[in-house]
Parts: structure tokens; C-alpha cells; sequence
């Protein structure tokens, strides 16, 4: 109890951390956002009007201020570019991204565990030979490229998938929240789910692949480790078979491992998302970032970029607390 | 052995590309042309003669955009790989060596580095920075000395323990001459392995940021920027989106795998 309190202690301050410093950061750009926004031949008048009404024209403390005490109410101000409230902007794109990442995540794990077992399954052999060169690969290209890849071969070449957007806008569901995944799967509205898985393949693949070959990675190494521990010989001399042994013996204990690196990649993935949705014209927070730094839009990218940074922050907690939760040595520390 | 020189040969058509450009590029990469948009490459159909790779959307030859693209994208590896060199090694090499209370602040500063996603740091900085070449340029350095500073600090730990480090100390060389004449030469084989993968994520930083347009301006020739022009023509005219993608994928693949052998044949446990 005592340790969760500690831990939430430090996140808040962390969270603090990155509030002030992005705020300061994001003073330190060049370019004028009012600037931008008037039409040619405004008066000074206009443009002393409008910094005051975005509070632009007070001191940068004064500015952190007015912004924090906003924050504490919910209140993230008002964006530039779109004239429309931070927040209401920000949290109606997050569950798109969180969906996407989502979906990424399930594609890593079930990638990674599949290469993994194969590799162990078929240590010295050509298989794991196979296993590693194609990790290899799956590491040094990233997302983007990936995405580009997909794009091509995928999109066009073979169009088996769509290539923009987050869903058919022929559809248009009228759903409650923006969940629009999760929410179609509880109305059993598949039509509607097949559409957008359609949508999202292709860029959930890109971000999954470098992380499933991290997990495959790490989980082979783990698994080859266990598999000459004397349980799992004894359970081979039992007479299991080399797979029942692995996945009733092996896996739980190699688990462990793989993941807290898991969540660290994780964090990752959701950063890549940014570039990705970028690529995929799918409307979530990342495309929303980049038209926000183009834009020159300061109250905008601040929330997108604390949003982010609860995110991340809010990942590596529940790593820690899945791991003290399955890891017996640590449950009563 | 056959990837280093694989690898190697890609890199070094890209070298003598670049450096030669105006040279070798059979039109004038800024040149538009309306009454040649979207011509295909040669062994396609309706291709024009002396157009090899095609033209993009306003008229511009697509194989001269790709030789110039490369010069940026190679002078990027280069000046962002060895700034983020330059600074990682030195600070990596000083926690490694001193240990202490450097070590503990330079390690500090490296986890909390690197529990930030790279892509959206780039972003924010070059937000900051202002669009252009220098920002990126300046971006990957700010972002990316931790890969060194990290690999080259567990390095250094490793060889000051040698006898050699003690030997040098003994017959009367200065703490800091033994990191420069002794210490340094013997990271230098890994210093490289990791400038050849750096170089690789430069080149796709690069892209990644003229294709969102924060990089140079988008009318001068860069792999992203083609990008992303070929992304909105995917369906006229493929081959503008394809054509700087293939570059781009043996580019970074030759990096990480020039890397890779290099590590092979200079690590003598490995060969």
C-alpha cells in the first residue's frame, strides 16, 4: 500500500516535470501563431486583441500558470489552428490511437511467441537459422518503412487492404463513444468491426512487427535458458512431448523476462504511432500532433504532447504492477 | 562476409551518386515540365527516352531527384551520425573511465533520454528548432548520443579493468593521457560499428521529417518529401512513391548490415 502511494507520489511529479518542461520548450520556438492566423493586412490593434484573448501576452511564468490551473480543472485552453477546445480535441482521437496500438500490441505478442516457439522448437536447426535472419530484418526496418512497404505491396499491388482512414465513411456508425472497435464488437455490429479491422491491419502490422522481433528475441533467449533447467528434463523424462513440455513447463517461466522489456518497447510503439498514422491518413492523436507542430498550434501540441506523456507513464505502471503480480518473490515487498 | 561487401557496394554507388550529381543526373532535379507529369519508368509503356525512372506529378524526372535526394540524405548520416558520435563517445568514454559521481550523472541523463519515443522527441524538437536542414540535423545529434554514450561507457569500464590501463598508470601517464592513447584506440572498432547503425537511423529520420514536410523546403529533392508526394499519386503514378522507398530500404538495410559484418570481423570472439 505504502509502496502504490510512494509510486503515485513520483508519477505526479514526474508528470509535473514534463508539464514544465514543454511548456518552457515549446516558448523557445521561433514563429508567431497569431501571425499565422490573421488574414494579410491586420491592424496591430487585431493582433494585440488576439494575443490578449489567447493570454500570449503575459509573462511565460504567468502563461504556465493560467495553463496548470486550466489543467487542474480540465481545462487545456483553446486550440489556435482548430478554434475548438485541447481537450474535447484531444480525448476524441486518443481511443482511435489506443485501438491502433492496441491491435499492434496483440499482432507483436502473437508474432513473437510464434517465431519464439519456433526457434525452440527446432533449435540448431535450419528453422532457427530462418528464425534470426528474419529478426534481423524485422529489427532493422522500421515502421515507417514497413508502412511504406505495406502501402505498396498490400494497397496496390494486391488491393486486399485499404490504404487511408480509420473506416468506410459510407458507414458512419452512430456510436457513443469514439471506442468505435470495442463499441461495434459490444453492439455486434460486425459490419461494422470488419471495416475497421480492415482499416487498421495494414498499419497495426507496420508497428508490430520491430516489437515482435524484440519479443521473439528475448523470449527465445529466455525459453532456451529454461528448457535445460532440471524441471523441465524431468517433465522430458516423464515422457511429455517436446511441445507440451514447452508450453505447459517453459513458457510461464520465461514470461517474466520478456515482459518488462515488452513494456518499454510498448511506449515505443505508441510514439511510432504518430509517424504511422501519418501514413495511413488514420485519424488519431499522432496525425493530429503533426498538424498541430505544422501549425504552429502551442495550446494543441502541449496537450497532445502531456497526453502522451500520461501514456507512457501510464504503461510502465501497469508493467510493474503485472510483473509484481506475477512474480511471487515480490508480492509481499 | 558477402553482406559487408553487398552492403559496402550499395553504400558506395550512393557515395559516388551523390558526390558526383550534377554529373551523372540526366535533367535538372527542380526542372517542372506539365506536358511530362506522370511519364512512367523505362519498362513500362508510354515511357519517354532519356526519363529512366519517370516523372512525378508536375513534370520533374524522378532518377535525378533520387541523385540529388541522396546527397542530403547522405550528408545527414554523416554530419548527424558523427555530432551524436562525437558527443556520446565523449561523455560515454568519461563516465566509463571515472566512475563516480560522473558516472552516475551521465547514466541519469541516459535513462531519462531514452525513456522518451524518438520519433515524437524529433518532432517536438524540430518544432522548436524551426524547420531545415541544420534543425534536423541538430535534432538526431540532441536525440541520439545516448546509443553511443551507453555501448562506449560499458565498453570503457570493461578495458580500464585491463592490465594494460594499470601499466600506463604505473610508468607515469596521466589519468586522462591513458583514456586518449590507450583507452580510446581500443573502443574506436565498436565506436564505428555503432556510427555505420546511427548513420542508417539518420537516413530515416530524414525521410521520416521531410516527409511530414519539417524538414528543407519541399521543392528540393529529398527521399521523404518524394515520399510523400508519391503517397498522394499512389494510384496515377506508383512509381514516384516506390522508386525513393527502394532506395530508402537498401540504404538502411546497408547500414545496419555494413554494421553487423563490421562487428563480425573486427570482434576476434565472434570470428
Amino acid at each position: 500500500m505504502q509502496n502504490a502511494i510512494l509510486r503515485l507520489l513520483t508519477t505526479l511529479v514526474t508528470l509535473f516535470g514534463v508539464a514544465v518542461v514543454v511548456f518552457v520548450v515549446i516558448r523557445l520556438a521561433p514563429g508567431d501563431p497569431i501571425a499565422m492566423m490573421l488574414p494579410p493586412g491586420a491592424s496591430e490593434d487585431d493582433i494585440a486583441r488576439l494575443r490578449a484573448n489567447y493570454g500570449l501576452d503575459r509573462s511565460v511564468p504567468a502563461q504556465f500558470g493560467i495553463w496548470l490551473s486550466g489543467v487542474v480543472q480540465g481545462d487545456f485552453g483553446t486550440s489556435i489552428s482548430l478554434r475548438q477546445d485541447v481537450g474535447s480535441l484531444v480525448l476524441g482521437r486518443l481511443p482511435a490511437t489506443l485501438e491502433l496500438a492496441g491491435l499492434a500490441l496483440i499482432l507483436a505478442i502473437l508474432l513473437g511467441t510464434t517465431l519464439a516457439v519456433i526457434g525452440t522448437l527446432r533449435r540448431q536447426r535450419m528453422a532457427e537459422s530462418a528464425v534470426d535472419l528474419w529478426n534481423g530484418m524485422m529489427l532493422s526496418i522500421p515502421d515507417f518503412l514497413w508502412g511504406l512497404i505495406f502501402i505498396v505491396l498490400l494497397g496496390v499491388v494486391v488491393p486486399l487492404f485499404p490504404i487511408s482512414g480509420r473506416i468506410d465513411p459510407s458507414l458512419n456508425p452512430d456510436y457513443a463513444t469514439n471506442f468505435l472497435l470495442l463499441e461495434s464488437l459490444v453492439r455486434l455490429d460486425f459490419r461494422v468491426t470488419a471495416d475497421l479491422l480492415s482499416h487498421m491491419f495494414l498499419p497495426a502490422l507496420a508497428l508490430a512487427l520491430p516489437l515482435s522481433a524484440v519479443i521473439a528475441q528475448v523470449l527465445k533467449q529466455s525459453l532456451k535458458e529454461v528448457m535445460h533447467l532440471d524441471y523441465v528434463v524431468l517433465a522430458r523424462a516423464k515422457g511429455f512431448t517436446e511441445i507440451t513440455v514447452l508450453f505447459r513447463e517453459a513458457l510461464r517461466n520465461a514470461v517474466l523476462p520478456t515482459l518488462t522489456l515488452v513494456g518499454v518497447q510498448f511506449t515505443f510503439l505508441i510514439g511510432g504511432t504518430v509517424i504511422v498514422e501519418k501514413l495511413f491518413s488514420y485519424e488519431g492523436l499522432g496525425n493530429l500532433a503533426i498538424d498541430a507542430v505544422i501549425n504552429r498550434d502551442l495550446p494543441l501540441i502541449q496537450g497532445i504532447v502531456l497526453l502522451f506523456a500520461v501514456l507512457f507513464i501510464a504503461t510502465n505502471l501497469i508493467v510493474d504492477l503485472t510483473y509484481a503480480a506475477l512474480n511471487p518473490r515480490l508480492r509481499h515487498g | 562476409m558477402v553482406r559487408l561487401w553487398l552492403s559496402g557496394g550499395w553504400l558506395a554507388i550512393l557515395v559516388l551518386a551523390a558526390i558526383f550529381a550534377p554529373w551523372i543526373a540526366p535533367h535538372d532535379p527542380l526542372a517542372q515540365d506539365l506536358f511530362l507529369e506522370r511519364l512512367p519508368p523505362v519498362w513500362i509503356d508510354g515511357a519517354e527516352p532519356g526519363y529512366y525512372l519517370g516523372t512525378d506529378s508536375l513534370g520533374r524526372d524522378v532518377l535525378s531527384r533520387m541523385i540529388y535526394g541522396a546527397r542530403i540524405a547522405l550528408i545527414v548520416a554523416v554530419l548527424a551520425g558523427g555530432a551524436a558520435a562525437l558527443i556520446g563517445s565523449t561523455l560515454g568514454l568519461l563516465a566509463g573511465f571515472y566512475g563516480g559521481w560522473t558516472d552516475r550523472i551521465v547514466g541519469r541523463i541516459i535513462d531519462i533520454w531514452m525513456s522518451f519515443p524518438p520519433v515524437l522527441f524529433a518532432i517536438l524538437l524540430v518544432a522548436v528548432l524551426g524547420t531545415g536542414l541544420h534543425s534536423v540535423i541538430l535534432a538526431i545529434a540532441i536525440i541520439d548520443w545516448t546509443r553511443f554514450a551507453r555501448v562506449i561507457r560499458a565498453e570503457t569500464m570493461a578495458q580500464s579493468r585491463m592490465d594494460y590501463v594499470a601499466s600506463a598508470v604505473v610508468i607515469g601517464r596521466s589519468r586522462l593521457g591513458t583514456l586518449a592513447a590507450e583507452v580510446l584506440p581500443n573502443v574506436l572498432p565498436t565506436l564505428l560499428v555503432l556510427f555505420s547503425l546511427e548513420m542508417g537511423i539518420a537516413v530515416i529520420v530524414e525521410a521520416i521529417l521531410s516527409f511530414v514536410n519539417l524538414s528543407i523546403s519541399s521543392d528540393d529533392p529529398t527521399w521523404g518529401g518524394m515520399i510523400a508526394e508519391g503517397r498522394t499519386q499512389i494510384h496515377f503514378a506508383p512509381w514516384v512513391l516506390v522508386v525513393p522507398m527502394v532506395a530508402l530500404f537498401l540504404t538502411v538495410l546497408s547500414f545496419s548490415q555494413f554494421g553487423e559484418g563490421l562487428k563480425d570481423r573486427i570482434d576476434p570472439v565472434l570470428r
